[in-house]
Order: structure tokens, then sequence, then C-alpha cells
């Protein structure tokens, strides 16, 4: 198995303990990543609102790049994900954006025919490596680890191309293999707020606060996400959601980190390190002796 | 085929003279089209002898124009520009036969539907008008005398759907005297109606009403009941079709079992297993079974899939054992085909419930307490899965119920139409729930729509005794609790659109009101039967609203919830209309077919056979003496196929003949 790797920004950003787990993990399982050579911004939903033609030609770019080297790409970031399969989509669907966006790919000498395919890595651990397989390799289970698996808006809507819309359980049976417990957690594809934070504090702040208040009610000691955005979202404003009577302190670490632990991973070169809300403590507290 | 008279022949053989007319239609046409324009330059049209306009043709002076015209100007053919032919190229040909003249040296040119009511300029309506008329005009030169057949009518009928409407239908056949085959798929005739405890707004028992005209059925000497059956196979033509039905085995022969249901006690199975498809699995029932207590026939079925004999041929067999002498178990029954012939055919083959794990925001099939309206109905019944009793799925009884609207109804990601029944069964289901658990029962909705005798006074009712409405379309039902008074329970989220917020409102039950789709095999259904389908997939009645039960083949009738959503009321008088049209057909004993059919000319045809498979109805055989392809005229329904296929070209169609068909092209592009 191999793969184009497409970090898109986040991941060499706010996001590198995303991008350090990822690939720890998928050494430890034998996938072959090799990095898109020269890609470039997906441009997010944030240029998709602004200006939608040019971001597709924008993104269309990358899957040029990954079709002329004959490879299938894995998007870890929820909205480079969500980006490169609704720019495939729209091109595939509507003749007219495939004309210009493949005059914009010309004039630099490459074209598209739809021949790549944008996979997630929870859809590659689970569908291509399996849940068999990924047990056989755990060396540390993450036993009596309870986590809320949070996957968010964007690797499930409006594409459900490998999990549920509303219910997925992807993440859940990949760390379950890890030997985590999952706990109920309702509000699993609910939203982060996005951006909602910068604009509209208020309202941000009362989605995250949902969000944590449910996983610390229902038990959880850990949420997992999939998302750099959401990680960011829910680690950062915790302060701000909880208050006095009902502080709120839970580590939100990527699905990967979890993952690269069980699978043997020492805790610095899967960036546990950069955490706001440091998880250590609770490893040591489960006796969850992790490399 | 009736002979011709000779002189028709010749007045079509002489120089054409023809008349045009040209229809206003109050303002339809003449609003748009500028009719003046049209008479004038069909007055100077090759062959135009009359040319003239009228404000409504179809009127009895704008006929009585026409036969005037015949007679005075000896006209040969006869044009009418008005609107579609569907509506009154019986009426004109009517004219021209009064007027002495050969029906068929009509064209009709649809200005109307083709040209006014789909154009907004004025100039470019009337440009396309004078196309449309050049082209009738050289066309209808070239028309010739035809004949139309007449076929008498067999008087059997075949309904198919044993629900109220196919019940209704053949109930009202079988009292006329006619001899009815029904044939319905499952092992019991009833429909949907079969599972209601009560029916809105009258509150009466469904069964009371039903099981009567049920048992009536199933002892009518005049009505052969085929339950477990379905058609396989339809040829022939009005008043004469050929059905073949196929009769799945029960496994038990229906003249000997008398439906004691000693068996169904005997069976090795002590306890009941299997999901039981009457009760939508929730409850369970034997391999052998009766459907349900007052199924028609009362004969029990076997279930091959579950029963041990079937499975491992190693069964102790007790269900023959408790049968004993009267040997109705037969596990060697096979599948037998019936043949037979009717005149004329009603389908009522209903509708399925939507999906509602289609619409993932519910919860269904995901918190057990979630249910579909239709489970309610089990649920509620009086010989349902609780006998009546509202115990959920996890024990409890409820305390809140949120009965939820329009889930697949009105919806631009599911089915966009409103599915008509829904608001009024969900009023029956809060009524039936308050009465029997005292709980608060919510019922959220986008609009009350509750027209028909007796529904807006049952609507009043309901709010007089307490019933919650809010409006609203509901985001989503979840577990997710945020206050101690909604742990454990069901959250339904909406937006109150009345009173300006969003509303969390804890259940213990919710009720997903589905709304009513098409059968899922409506297209097979229909291309079997050779009868059209909307767009959603609802059978498509030959005109909205003058001819809603027939469809556009002739001698083929709909009724019921096939044709769109409908509730029993509307079914019932569907299925009346649908047996009297029949009726009608039967007791005129013959009808009139269009003289459109295939024909060969000997001369060129080189007997290649290419056209004898083309054909869909068997008409076309082969003269072995000849060498030579023959077309056999009442089999023949004028498709077409094998005018296109015949390598040679010598296969024509009267009435769309190629120098008919190319001079008409001809005349719309000639542009002068
Ligand atoms: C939850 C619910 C509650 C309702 N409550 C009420 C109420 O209180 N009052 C009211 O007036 N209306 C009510 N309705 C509407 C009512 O169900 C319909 O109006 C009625 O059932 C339509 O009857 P039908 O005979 O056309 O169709 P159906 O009842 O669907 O019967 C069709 C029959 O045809 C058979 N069939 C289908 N395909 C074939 C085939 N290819 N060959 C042979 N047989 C076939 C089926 O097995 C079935 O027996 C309710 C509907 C729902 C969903």
């Amino acid at each position: 198995m191999k793969y184009a790797y497409y970090p898109g920004c986040s991941l060499r950003g706010t996001g590198r303990a995303y991008e350090e787990s990822l690939l720890a993990v998928f050494q430890a399982l034998e996938i072959d990543l090799q990095e898109l050579e020269d890609w470039n911004c997906c441009g997010a939903t944030t240029y998709m609102s602004v200006d939608e033609l040019t971001s597709y030609a924008l993104a269309a770019r990358n899957l040029a790049l990954a079709e002329r080297d004959h490879m299938n790409v894995v998007a870890p970031c929820a909205a480079c994900y969500l980006v490169l399969n609704k720019t495939q989509r729209y091109m595939h669907d509507y003749p007219d954006i495939k004309l210009v966006v493949s005059r914009a790919l010309a004039a630099i000498g490459l074209h598209y025919d739809d021949h790549v395919q944008v996979r997630h890595p929870l859809d590659i651990l689970l569908h291509e490596v399996g849940l068999k397989a990924i047990a056989a390799k755990v060396k540390t289970p993450l036993k009596g680890l309870q986590v809320a698996p949070y996957y968010g808006c964007q690797i499930v809507r409006p594409y459900a191309t490998f999990d549920d819309q509303r219910n997925p359980t992807s993440m859940d049976r990949l760390l379950e293999a890890c030997g985590a417990k999952i706990v109920h957690y309702p509000l699993k594809t609910r939203c982060c707020g996005g951006s909602q934070k910068g604009t509209l504090p208020e309202i941000g702040l009362e989605l995250i606060r949902h969000l944590l208040t449910e996983a610390q009610n229902n038990g959880a000691d850990v949420i997992a996400t999939v998302c750099p955005l959401c990680q960011f979202n829910l680690e950062c404003f915790q302060k701000e959601a909880g208050n006095h009577n009902h502080p709120i302190s839970m580590p939100v670490l990527y699905f990967t980190q979890l993952m690269a632990l069980a699978l043997g991973a020492s805790g610095e070169a899967i960036g546990l390190q950069r955490s706001l809300i440091p998880i250590e403590p609770l490893l040591a507290r489960k006796e969850i002796a992790y490399a | 085929m009736p002979e011709i008279p000779s002189s028709a022949i010749e007045s079509s053989r002489e120089r054409p003279r023809i008349g045009v007319y040209v229809c206003h239609c109050g303002t339809n046409i003449a609003g748009i089209v500028d009719v003046r324009a049209i008479v004038e330059f069909a007055a100077k049209l090759p062959g135009v002898v009359v040319s003239r306009d009228y404000k409504y043709m179809c009127s009895d002076p704008g006929q009585a124009l026409i036969q005037q015209d015949i007679a005075e100007h000896h006209l040969n053919r006869v044009i009418v520009a008005s609107c579609s032919p569907l509506l009154h190229e019986a009426t004109f040909r009517r004219v021209l036969s009064r007027a002495g003249l050969n029906a068929f040296l009509l064209q009709m040119v649809n200005i109307r539907e083709h040209v006014s009511w789909v154009h907004l300029n004025q100039r470019e309506a009337t440009e396309k008008t004078k196309d449309l008329v050049r082209a009738a005009v050289r066309r209808v030169s070239l028309h010739k005398p035809l004949q139309k057949r007449r076929v008498s009518i067999n008087p059997h009928v075949l309904v198919v759907g044993g629900g109220i409407a196919g019940i209704h239908a053949a109930l009202t056949l079988a009292e006329a005297g006619k001899q009815v085959y029904l044939v319905e798929r499952e092992p019991t005739i009833g429909g949907h109606m079969a599972k209601f405890d009560k029916t809105f707004p009258t509150l009466d028992c469904a069964a009371c009403i039903l099981t009567p005209k049920m048992t009536a059925v199933g002892s009518h000497p005049r009505i052969h009941l085929w339950t477990y059956s379905e058609v396989v196979r339809v040829e022939g033509y009005v008043g004469n079709y050929k059905v073949k039905v196929r009769r799945k085995p029960r496994y038990v022969i229906e003249d000997l079992c008398l439906g004691c249901q000693e068996c169904v006690t005997a069976c090795v199975y002590k306890e009941a297993k299997n999901p039981d498809e009457f009760n939508l699995g929730l409850s369970k029932r034997k391999p052998v079974y009766l459907p349900f207590p007052q199924a028609v026939p009362q004969k029990v079925v076997i279930d091959p899939q579950t029963c041990i004999q079937f499975k491992s041929g190693k069964c102790k067999k007790t269900c023959v054992e408790a049968c004993g002498d009267r040997k109705a178990i037969d596990f060697t029954q096979k599948e037998t085909i019936e043949d037979i012939e009717v005149g004329t055919i009603i389908l009522a083959t209903g509708f399925k419930t939507f999906d509602p794990v289609r619409n993932p925001y519910y919860g269904y099939g995901r918190y057990a307490n979630v249910y579909t309206s239709l489970e309610v109905e089990r649920l509620i019944n009086a010989s349902g899965p609780t006998a009546g009793e509202i115990v959920l799925r996890d024990g409890g009884q409820p305390k809140a119920v949120g009965i939820i609207h329009c889930v697949g109804s009105r919806d631009a990601n599911t089915n966009r139409w409103c599915s008509k029944v829904c608001c009024m069964y969900s009023l029956k289901l809060a009524h039936l729930i308050k009465e029997r658990t005292g709980a608060e029962v919510y019922n959220f909705y986008i609009d009350m729509r509750t027209p028909g005798k007796g529904y807006e006074e049952f609507y009043d009712r309901l709010l007089d005794e307490g019933v919650h409405f809010v409006r609203g379309r509901v985001a989503e039902v979840s577990d997710w609790a945020t206050h101690p008074s909604e742990k454990g329970r069901l959250v339904i989220r909406v937006e109150d659109t009345l009173a300006a917020f969003v509303r969390r409102i804890p259940v213990d039950m919710v009720v997903l009101s589905v709304g009513m789709e098409p059968q899922p095999d409506a297209q097979d259904v229909r291309r079997l039967f050779n009868i059209s389908c909307s767009t959603e997939g609802w059978f498509l009645e030959r005109h909205p609203k003058l001819a809603p039960v027939s469809t556009f083949t002739e001698g083929v009738y709909i009724a019921g919830a096939c044709q769109g959503p409908k509730d029993i009321p509307d079914s019932v008088a569907q299925a009346g209309a649908a047996a009297a049209e029949a009726m009608a057909l039967i007791d005129a004993q013959f009808v009139e077919l269009e003289p459109y059919t295939a024909f060969i000319s000997e001369d060129q045809c080189s007997g290649c056979k290419t056209c004898i498979p083309l054909c869909p109805y068997q008409a076309i055989s082969y003269m072995e003496e000849k060498k030579k392809a023959a077309i056999n005229e009442v089999l023949c329904k004028g498709c077409g196929t094998c005018v296109a296929g015949c390598p040679s070209g010598s296969i024509q169609q009267n009435f769309f003949e190629d120098e008919e068909i190319f001079e008409e092209i001809e005349g719309v592009l000639a542009y002068a």
C-alpha cells in the first residue's frame, strides 16, 4: 500500500502532533506514505466561500499532481478531506466547472481525469488494514482509558463516504481495537463552532461548552478528534467554557496519538508534550506504560 | 376490419380541398397567437379552400361551421388548430363523419399546449403556429381513409392488489354479476388498513368495517381469490388480455385447510422465534402461521426459510400429525401458473411507507423507543403484539410522547410531496395514545392539513383534549441530556416557529409520521401492464381531473394509493370509479380501436424475419409458402417497432406512413 500524503497547512502548524502521530501509526502498520510533491493550499472552506471557482482550481491542482504520480491521496485534515472530495465531485457532476478548471490546469501543464481517490486515515485504517491486523500490533493496550470519540462535521457531511453521517463508528472501533473504552457520546458529529469562536465568540463558546460537558458527564478521560480545528477549539477554551463550580480539564488528542501510543510510539515522538492539557498524569494513573 | 366505402376512397384521391379552422379557445390561444394572421396565412397555402377562426371551435356552432363548409365547399380534408388531440380529436372526427367524410381525413394541430401555453412572445408564438399549420396542411393531403377496428370485450376482470381499494373494486364488480380474479401478493388480503386499530376521523374500528368486506371477498361465488400470488405476464389488448399468474406455494392445500391452527400449536418450536411480518417485527411468529386472526383466506402458511423440515428435512412434523386426516399440509407443493383471460384490469397495488433510516437525525433504528407510525398502529391494535397496550421496546410505558410530522414528506432531501394522510393519522394516534396512557402528547408539524369532511372538527377536538401542537420541523432526536429531567429520555430539539425560540422537549417515545411512497416495484409493475408512472413513481392517470382512474392503456384502470397518497375514503371512491369504468366497457360489449396498425407491402418484403422477434405483441408471423412476413391486425398495437426495424423499409404504419411524416417534417422546416 502506497499513498500520496497531503499534509495541508494545519499539520505543519497547530496540528503538528497530528502529523507526527499519523506518520508513526502508518509506519507501525507498514503503510507507505509519500508526501505529494509540491502540494499547495487546499483553500479550506474559507476560500470556497469567497471565490468558489478559483478554489476548485486550487484544490484540483493537488488532485492533478497525485494523478500524475498515479497515487491515491490521504488527507488527514478534515477541511482538506472535504475540499478535495467536493472538488472532485463538482468536477464530475458539473461539466462547466470541469471545463474551466481543466483550462486552468492546462495552463500549468497539468490535467485531471478523475482517477484519484481521496481518502481519510480512518477509512484506510479500518478498511484497508483492518481491526484484526491493528489489534495484533498493539503493544500498549489503552486499558481503562475512557475516550469520547469526536468526529466533527466535515468528514461525514455532506459526503458520508466511508461512515454514517450522524452516527459514525470507525474511530470508535479503531480505538477499541487499541484497548480503549468508548463512552456514549451523542454529540460526536455536532458542530465545534469552526471559526465562530473568533467571529461570534458567545455562540462559539456555547457549542464548545456542550461538547466538553457532555464528554465530562459521560465519564470520558479524553476526547479523540480527527480535525485540527476541532482539536484547537476543544483544547484552548476550556477555562472559559467551564466555571468556578464546574471547571473543565479534559485532554483533547488526535485519534492517531492514542493509536500511536498503543502501537508502541514514545510520547515525545507523537507530540504529547505539545498539548495544553497534558494527558501524561492520566496515563500514569491508569498505569498505561507507553514507550 | 370493416370495409371502407369506395366513395370515400374516391373522394380522398381527388385533388385535396382543405378547410383550416383556428380556435381562439377564449383567450387561451388568442391571447398569445395572432389568430387572424394564421387564418390569412393558411388561406394562401396550396390546397386550402377555406380558412376560418372561431372563438370556441369545439362548441356546437363551431362544429356546425365545419360541417356546413364541408358540404358547401366540397371539402375533403379538415385541419383544426386548437388544443391537444387527446381532448378533442374525437369531437372533430365525429364532425367529419356526420358530414360524410372519413374521420381520418382530419389532422389536428395543437397550438394551445404546444404553443400558447408555453410561449410568452406573441411574434414567436405566431410564427411557430404558422410552421405547424403548414406542416399539417402538407400532411393531411396524403391522409387515406381508415376504419376503426371493433373488438369484443371479455366480461371477466382482473384486480391486482387486495388492499381496501382492490377489495372494494372486486366486490362492486362481483355484485354486478362480473367474474373477478383478485390477485394479492401477500398470504392475506387487507393491505395497510388491516393493520390499523381505528380510522380517522370517526375513530371507527378498522377491523369492524374492513373484515366484513374481506370475508365477503373470500366467500363470493364470483370472486376467484388468489393470495400469495403475482401477475407475471400480460399479453393482448383491451377487452382481450391474456394473463399469467404465479401462485407461490404456501405448503398448505387451501381447499383442505380449515384455519383451525392446531398445526401452529403443535409446531416443534414451542416458542415463536421469527419476526412477524404483519406486526412489522414487533412480535414473533412460528414457521407455520396465520398472518393475523381475521386473515382472508383463513389458511395457514409455512415459511420455508425458517421451517426445520425445509432446512434439514429432519423434523418430527408434529404439524402434520396435528392436521391428521385433513392432510392439508404438503411439503412438496410447487408453485403453479394459472392462465386467465380477462377484458379489463384494475391495478390497486397501494403504497409503501417511507423508511426513516434515510433520515439519520431522528434516530430510528438507533434509539429503541423511536417508532414509525405504522408500528404504533400495531402497538395500539387490540390484536397487535401487546394486545393494544402501549409497552415500549425497553419495557416501559411512556409519560410523554412526541409525534413528528412530515418524515419523508415535504422535504427536498427525501420526498417533496405532501403525503396527505399523515396529519390526520397523527391526530388519530395522538388521541389513542393519550386515551390509553394518559401521556402528554406533542405534535410537531409544519402545517396542519386537515381538509375533508369532519377532519378539521377532529383537529379541534384534539386541541380541546389538551394535545400539544408545536409548529416547527424537528431538528433532531437524541439522548443528549443537559438537565437531570432529560436523563435517560429522548430529547426532541425543535425551533418553535410560533414562539420563536429553540425548544428541547424530553419524551419517552417518538412516533415518526412516515410519508407514503410508491411501491418499490412500481416500475416493474407499470411495465408489466404497459402503463406510465409520474416522475415520483406513482401510476399515472390519463387525465388528472377528467380521467383520474383511466390510464393511457385502454382497459387498464388504477385505484387507491398506487396512484398517489390518499386516505381510505378516497381510495374507496376511486375503486368504485374504476369498477364502473370497467363495467361501462364490459356492458358496451365491444370497443373501437384506432386503426394505426402496421402493414407490409409484400413486393418489398425480402422475408428476412428481422421484424418477427422485434414485435412485443407476437403479431408478426412468417408465411412459409410466400416467404414473406405477415402482420395480424388484431394483435398489432401500432407501436411502430417493426416499422423502424425493417431493413428494406417494407413495413408501414397506417396514419404514420413515411411520406406523411416526411411531408410533415418538410412542412415545419419550409420557412416561408
Ligand atoms: C400509519 C398510517 C395510518 C393510516 N390511517 C388511516 C386512517 O385512519 N384513515 C384513513 O382513511 N386512511 C389511513 N391511512 C391511509 C390508508 O392506509 C390508505 O388510504 C389505504 O391503505 C390505501 O389502500 P390501497 O388499497 O390503495 O393500498 P394498500 O393498503 O397499500 O393495499 C395494497 C395491496 O396490494 C398488494 N400488492 C402490492 N403490489 C402487488 C402486486 N404487484 N401484486 C399483487 N398484490 C400487490 C399489497 O400487498 C396490499 O395488500 C393511513 C396510512 C398510514 C401509513
